[in-house]
């Protein structure tokens, strides 16, 4: 007969069985779509580049990564720092730093909005903001185009309106990308800080005017410290992909206004510099790593202090 | 003695003549208080006590500023405050849930009044610390509000509306979330703080027994209307309307006609013949046909039907200890309560199925004015 120590022994392993089981395929999915070929892409950077693109196999090389950030001059062999590379990262940070932080001024109030609605107007609003999405991004951007450039809707508008001669360039322009990556990216921004200001207890705002504190004070002082979380959930999902936008700089930003993801596919394709390429990619990985790891780190600070 | 005190307070809410309509879509129209007159005197404990949906909050939330009346005005000492934003009034709220800042510590709310109004750091410190010897919860002032229980929670929110010394208090069912035995503490701890800081409090309760115990005077509304305002014993021995006195204790309603009025009182013929004599209440209109009402304690019950007010048949003897309650069956078929208060060791005597009279005192009886 089995004692019950026995009986709770083989539930336990039982138990773990189970649960291994259960999270096969989970595994399985980030061993082959996320930890695999990651590893290919750091293996291919440390490789020597072929001549039509892919690798030589079993060449070690750091070229890639030393192409990253320095370049040498082809005719006197001089080694200098790569401009052309340090811009396009500057670009790409400046872009979706901004992209991050505009799209919270303008999803804010838009979720606030929302939040503030009946409960049945509430769905429509998000069924609304959602209604983007539907639609291709590559088509939407090129609907972009339509709008901003100089024969675009904007411009006539401003021409007939006699406020400009000549149209605004915005088009090809690092404008032109913010313009769209911020369309692009506002519901990522808007859903989660929605989720947040959903739950907030609007009687806090009640008791901030009862103690005397006027709206802005209400708004600093209470709700947006109380809807944090949203805002950094909503600031991590727009940051992270608009760091790696390819098709927004691609159809905004003409040939010449790169940015990261652009710079990638350059290597990949026409510049047959594959280990280039999975450098950039690794190092656009750890800028992301990094940027997370300054939003946990503040997130749980932030919590410590009031805890 | 009670009354001079009274008449010498000065007025410190002015409520006069407001409605508050709720316009909703199509027939969504609810009118929520509808031509309300009330005055709020300096330093008193004043509940408006009523149902769910009689319109207390509303007023209430007039009063405090989230919500504008559709007609009247509001005045605070003279002012009309009816048009001012919330944090242009010197009134604070304890809410029904505390609505205490999630992201604060138990200071840090206390503070926030003060801090607002400007307040320099030190002043507002030493506030802080003086609103937590107050409501007893100096070793609390740096825990976050979630690791409180209910009646710590229920303290800081007594000692952040308190702490920027608001000229009126106001109080949305503070006590509602609180069990029994914390209610009963706090009840005493609210009339010790009001008596202490002498600030006026406005409480807003459904609970009837919370409001005869604790305020000064009571509004009694239903409706959207103030149906009556007095001292807890004026609403309770002199019930001018059926609901305030169905609401408010337990009491035995009496048909009957009048017969003669005269200096506030009236004689009043009741179905089985037997005349009572009640009070009239205040705003009476003549009319024949009247409900008497008599509280259960105020009547007495004896085996002798001679002499005695009513007659009737007694059909249940039920013992809570304190007291009896004897269930009588009038002659015309309607019950009645009465209630003895026990004595150590001697019984009443009374049995079930026995012929009983009752008797009502000249001061037991009251005729509604509906």
């Amino acid at each position: 007969m089995a004692s019950a120590k026995q009986v709770a022994q083989s539930a336990h392993r039982k138990d773990v069985l189970n649960r291994w089981l259960l999270s096969t395929p989970a595994l399985l999915i980030i061993l082959f779509a996320a930890v695999g070929p990651l590893f290919i892409v750091l293996l291919y950077s440390f490789m020597v580049k072929g001549d039509y693109g892919d690798v030589k196999f079993g060449q070690f090389s750091l070229d890639g990564w030393f192409n990253v950030f320095m370049q040498r001059d082809i005719f006197d062999d001089t080694l200098t720092i790569n401009d052309a590379h340090l811009a396009i990262f500057w670009r790409s940070m400046k872009l979706s730093l901004t992209t991050t932080i505009l799209t919270a001024i303008f999803g804010f109030p838009t979720a606030y909005f929302i939040a503030t609605r009946s409960e049945r107007n509430r769905d429509i609003w998000l069924f609304l903001v959602t209604i983007p999405f539907w639609t291709n991004l590559l088509i939407r951007t090129f609907a972009m185009q339509e709008v901003i450039r100089n024969e675009g809707v904007i411009n006539s508008v401003l021409k007939w309106l006699g406020v400009i001669d000549q149209p605004i360039q915005m088009m090809y322009t690092d404008w032109g990308i913010l313009f769209g990556m911020v369309y692009v990216y506002l519901p990522l921004m808007v859903l989660p800080l929605y989720a947040s200001m959903e739950k907030l207890d609007f009687r806090l705002v009640e008791a901030g005017y009862d103690l005397y504190a006027n709206s802005f004070q209400v708004l600093w002082r209470i709700i947006i410290p109380i809807v944090k979380p949203g805002i950094i959930a909503g600031s991590i999902l727009v940051f992270i992909p608009s760091l790696g936008a390819y098709v927004t700089p691609r159809v905004l930003g003409g040939g010449k206004n790169m940015m990261l993801g652009n710079l990638i596919d350059l290597q990949f394709g026409q510049g047959r510099n594959w280990p280039l390429g999975s450098a950039i990619s690794i190092s656009l990985m750890a800028i992301v790593m990094l940027a997370l790891l300054f939003y946990v780190r503040n997130a749980t600070s932030s919590g410590a202090r009031h805890g | 003695m009670r009354d001079t005190k009274e008449a010498a307070r000065g007025v410190a809410i002015d409520v006069r003549g407001v409605s508050k309509v709720f316009q909703g879509t199509g027939q969504d129209r609810v009118t929520a208080l509808d031509n309300v007159f009330v005055t709020i005197r300096e330093n008193e404990f004043f509940t408006l006590l009523g149902p769910s949906g009689c319109g207390k909050t509303t007023l209430l939330r007039l009063i405090a500023g989230f919500d504008f009346p559709t007609e009247g005005e509001i005045l605070l000492y003279g002012q009309d405050i009816a048009p001012l934003p919330p944090f242009k009034r010197p009134v604070n709220t304890v809410f029904q849930n505390y609505a205490l800042f999630p992201h604060m510590t138990v200071g840090q709310n206390i503070g926030f009044g003060l801090e607002m109004l400007g307040k320099p750091r030190g002043e507002t410190d030493a506030r802080v610390d003086e609103m937590l010897k107050l409501v007893r919860m100096e070793e609390l002032k740096n825990r976050r509000t979630s690791q409180i229980s209910g009646g710590q929670q229920q303290r800081v929110a007594l000692a952040r509306a308190q702490a920027p010394q608001p000229k009126v208090l106001l109080l949305d069912e503070p006590l509602s979330a609180l069990d029994y035995k914390l209610r009963k503490d706090m009840q005493i701890e609210l009339k010790r703080l009001q008596n202490e800081t002498g600030i006026t409090f406005i409480f807003v309760t459904h609970d009837q027994e919370e409001a005869l115990t604790m305020s000064d005077r009571i509004a009694v509304m239903s409706k959207g209307k103030i149906l009556q305002i007095g001292s807890p014993r004026d609403i309770y021995d002199r019930p001018a309307e059926r609901f305030v006195a169905n609401f408010i204790g337990e009491t035995n309603f009496l048909a009957g006609a009048i017969e003669s009025t005269g200096k506030g009182r009236a004689k009043v013929r009741h179905g089985s013949g037997a005349i009572l004599s009640a009070a009239l209440p205040e705003g009476f209109i003549d009319k024949k046909n009247v409900t008497v009402v008599v509280r259960p304690e105020h009547a007495q019950i004896s085996g002798v039907r001679k002499g005695a007010t009513l007659k009737g048949m007694l059909e249940n003897v039920v013992y809570f200890g304190t007291d009896t309650h004897f269930h009588v069956r009038l002659e015309d078929g309607a019950e009645f309560v009465v209630r003895q208060q026990n004595k150590r060791g001697i019984a009443s005597g009374l049995t079930a199925g026995e012929a009983v009279g009752i008797a009502i005192g000249e001061e037991a009886a009251q005729v509604l004015r509906d």
